[in-house]
């Protein structure tokens, strides 16, 4: 591979959203004959830096070569017209259409008279044999396919012109062990003979397994660019999140508890999932216990929060608190359990910036005592005053909208929120992202008290040393999945959880 | 190498169901021709003198313009647009055509102009939808509003095209076969015209790209865009299309009765809206047939025919029973469309 250029280079490639730096001067190179993976958290960048180099968002800054000339796209036709063809996570194929028209859709034989149905249908029907889909007759209409397969043949398409780069954004999450196999059978041979490939995968095994070279990209920065037989798991996480792996050993926990004391159980999860979204998972939640959820963005761990919560409905298993199972299929269903759950999401699924303090604070007690029963204007002042006070909200000041309050505060008013139901399980979805040091540690100190009292908690964190400190057990997701749970102890480390994640599947 | 992803999903090895889907998406328009059939067989029955040829003539003369706007309304629709704007284009288009006849005008002169008044208002649709964003339904609600108001401008009183106008010719019935009597069959250059309209509109909705994204932008208009298909030009397109066909519609009818009004057309966007979607275009976009709507027009057309010939049913009446034949339509749409979802 040494030798050649690349196909496609940026540099210094910056893509602003309106308030956020999406990319900040990010730069990936691809070579013909090799699959290139990028890596990165949810939210690190990868989809920006696809839909940059296509021309689906505008790039304010940086450098586009396309084989050595400086090229800027204005959109996937035009990608697709130099040889960059794309496949996305969601199948973007139309299902009014049948299966040879969508691969041949803008590349139909024509002639005299217009398109030729029976050549472009042979051709589709051709494309789709190289694909090992013989089986599939163009004519067919799509919508008679699964997801799994429609992904193929949007694949099938994109090989359908002359493709040069082919990128595959996340093509995998929807196919299952065997398709995944087909799949990058046909990655290897386009690969063989000259394509350049950009894969984008959440799934470690997967990435070791196809790629030849990895850009690791994190915050929208690019971290850096790898050989894959050069960096090995443990180190390409440590590079995803951002942590170097000498500095995470000796953390203390924070909490000094007898492990092997009898927990008393609040809640317990049965083959609990959801198709697509999170596996059957058995869990125990224990009163005066946190059960920190450990995991990569996209894990898993927000999701099954999500459904202990009643904030997304579950298809399988049974959720039962004191040993009678029960259905959570709203908050509201979980609330009148004494279920409380703060999203990740704070600005949009916690705070309702334009009301006050006061108005965000009483919302939960509210709703859960119903919309008739008014909580009066005493009873509102009294709460309000017990929870600035006891999570040092500042300003102290009631009345001031709370979207002028910083992200810390406004995170301690969602959390007094929930805590002024009297909940006794409380689900806090990344309550310390994006809050300063000094707020951070007076919400896990809140945390510990509340745990202390017999609250059970699940604590949600991307920060691992975070979970390590404040978690008497660990859950670890990884691909949707709990791989393992730990019980926390002078062995359980954030390297060692980052090594859990990081272990291939024992097959 | 063991994946990590191993929950059972169905395989990939699935047998191709060939056709079963394509019947299904069929179902309305197969349903549309049995009504119509059904119209034929029962007038016959009832009051005779269906199945001659100097009615046959009649309806297709009479159906013409709106089998015309129906066309231009398919596109649309088929993109999951609307365009509410064809009925007043047509009084604006035909009140300027025949201003410029009476001028004493070229014919040749007057047709061509007549009809790019219309392609006007749909180049404006087209615009104010792609390139504002306005919605389909609002954009051509002002734009009906617009040229309702202009046609209003140019007169309040009905304007008649001079009996020695050429303009006439176009409604010039030419003999085909000459039956017994007045019993022939009969066509006009309009009939011709729309004929040719119909079998453009089918060839380039089934054979050109730009017909193929037609139908790929009412299937899924942001997956089009990202297959890279020109998806911004092609609803430009479909509405200059829409508003030149009415622009041509004003043409064939204005021939035919050779009176202009500022209250000519009203409603009858909604007419070919009712022919579109009897004809089996799903109001949502991405399926339907040209000739489906054809088939609608000729429906209403008939129903007109056998209202008249009956004589006891008030006129008022029509439009209830054009309600409820588009009512049966649209509920028959929700069932093909549940019975899928059910199949996918």
């Amino acid at each position: 591979m040494a030798g050649k250029e690349p196909v496609v280079e940026m540099t210094g490639i910056t893509v602003e959203f309106p308030g956020v730096r999406a990319l900040d001067s990010v730069g990936l190179r691809l070579w013909p004959g090799e699959v290139h993976t990028i890596m990165g958290e949810n939210g690190a960048g990868k989809s920006t830096l696809i839909k940059a180099l296509t021309g689906v968002y505008k790039v304010d800054a940086g450098e586009i070569t396309v084989a050595g000339e400086s090229t800027r796209f204005t959109g996937p036709g035009d990608a697709q017209r130099s040889g960059i063809s794309t496949v996305y996570q969601e199948v973007n194929l139309c299902e009014n259409l049948s299966i040879g028209e969508n691969v041949m859709l803008g590349n139909e034989t024509r002639g005299a008279f217009g398109i030729r149905w029976a050549k472009t249908h042979d051709r589709a029907r051709l494309v789709l044999q190289e694909l090992g889909l013989g089986h599939l007759d163009p004519r067919a209409p799509l919508s008679s396919l699964s997801l799994a397969v429609q992904q193929l043949v949007a694949i099938a398409r994109s090989i359908v012109s002359n493709t040069r780069v082919l990128i595959l954004d996340e093509p995998t999450s929807s196919l299952d062990a065997n398709e995944v196999e087909v799949l990058f059978g046909v990655m290897r041979t386009l690969r063989d003979k000259g394509v350049a490939i950009l894969f984008v995968s959440h799934f470690l095994d997967q990435v070791y397994a196809i790629s030849d070279r990895l850009t690791v990209l994190r915050n929208g920065q690019f971290v850096g660019e790898y050989l894959t037989h050069e960096i090995n798991r443990s180190e390409l996480i440590a590079q995803m999140i951002g942590k170097d792996l000498s500095s995470l050993k000796g953390m203390e926990h924070a909490r000094e508890l007898d492990q092997n004391a009898p927990r008393e159980e609040f809640a317990r999860l049965d083959g609990v999932g959801a198709k697509g979204i999170i596996e059957p998972t058995t869990l125990t939640l224990n009163k005066g216990e946190v059960l920190g959820f450990a995991g990569l963005l996209g894990s898993g761990r927000t999701e099954l929060a999500r459904l202990i919560t009643g904030a997304d409905r579950a298809d399988t298993g049974t959720i039962s608190i004191g040993g009678k199972p029960v259905r959570l299929r709203t908050p509201d269903a979980a609330i009148a359990q004494r279920i409380a759950f703060t999203s990740e999401n704070r600005r949009d699924e916690g705070i309702i910036g334009d009301l006050s303090v006061r108005e965000n604070l009483v919302l939960a007690v509210q709703a859960k005592r119903g919309w008739l029963r008014r909580v009066s204007r005493k009873e509102a002042d009294a709460l309000v005053e017990t929870y600035i006070k006891r999570l040092n909200v500042r300003p102290a000041d009631p009345d001031r909208p709370i979207k002028n309050l910083s992200g810390g505060n406004q995170q301690k008013v969602v959390l007094g929120r929930w805590l002024a139901t009297e909940p006794e399980l409380l689900v806090l979805d990344e309550p310390t992202r994006g809050i300063d040091v000094g707020a951070k540690s007076e919400i896990s100190e809140v945390i510990l008290e509340l745990a202390g009292k017999g609250l059970s908690v699940v604590f949600i964190s991307s920060e691992l040393e975070e979970v390590v400190r404040l978690s008497d057990r660990i859950a670890v997701l990884r691909d949707h999945r709990l791989i393992a749970e730990l019980v926390n102890g002078p062995d359980v480390d954030v390297e060692s959880i980052v090594k859990t994640i990081a272990e291939e599947e024992a097959a | 190498m063991s994946t990590t992803l191993t929950r059972p999903r169905p395989t990939a090895a699935q047998p191709a169901r060939r056709g079963r889907g394509s019947l299904l998406d069929a179902l309305p328009t197969i349903a549309s021709v049995a009504i119509l059939l059904l119209m034929f067989v029962y007038g016959e029955a009832a009051y005779g003198k269906i199945f001659q040829y100097n009615t046959i003539s009649n309806l297709f003369i009479n159906s013409s313009y709106l089998i015309i706007l129906a066309v231009g309304m398919t596109f649309v629709i088929l993109t999951g647009g609307i365009d509410l704007s064809v009925g007043s284009v047509i009084a604006v288009s035909s009140l300027t055509g025949v201003f410029m006849a009476n001028a004493g005008l070229p014919v040749v002169i007057v047709i061509p102009v007549t009809i790019l008044v219309g392609s006007l208002f749909g180049l404006m649709s087209g615009v104010l939808v792609q390139y504002f964003n306005v919605q389909p339904f609002i954009a051509t609600l002002a734009m009906m509003f617009l040229a309702r108001g202009i046609a209003s401008i140019m007169a309040t009183t009905p304007v008649r095209l001079d009996d020695d106008s050429s303009f006439r010719s176009l409604s010039e019935p030419i003999k085909l076969i000459d039956g017994p009597k007045t019993n022939d069959l009969v066509v006009t250059p309009s009939v011709i015209i729309m004929i040719l309209v119909v079998v453009a509109a089918v060839l380039v909705l089934k054979r050109t790209r730009f017909g193929r994204t037609v139908y790929a932008i009412g299937g899924a208009e942001n997956s089009a865009g990202l297959m890279g298909l020109p998806v911004a030009r092609t609803k430009l397109w479909v509405y200059l299309i829409s508003g030149t066909l009415a622009g041509l519609a004003a043409v064939v009818y204005t021939s035919r009765t050779g009176i202009a009004q500022n209250v000519t057309g009203v409603g009858w966007e909604l007419d070919a809206i009712a022919a579109v979607v009897i004809g089996g275009t799903m109001l949502t976009g991405g399926y339907g047939f040209v000739l489906g709507s054809v088939v609608g027009a000729l429906v209403i057309g008939m129903m007109t025919l056998l209202i008249t010939r009956d004589g006891t049913v008030p006129p008022e009446a029509t439009t209830i029973i054009t309600g409820g034949i588009l009512l049966v339509f649209v509920l028959l749409q929700r069932v093909v469309l549940l019975r899928k979802k059910k199949k996918a």
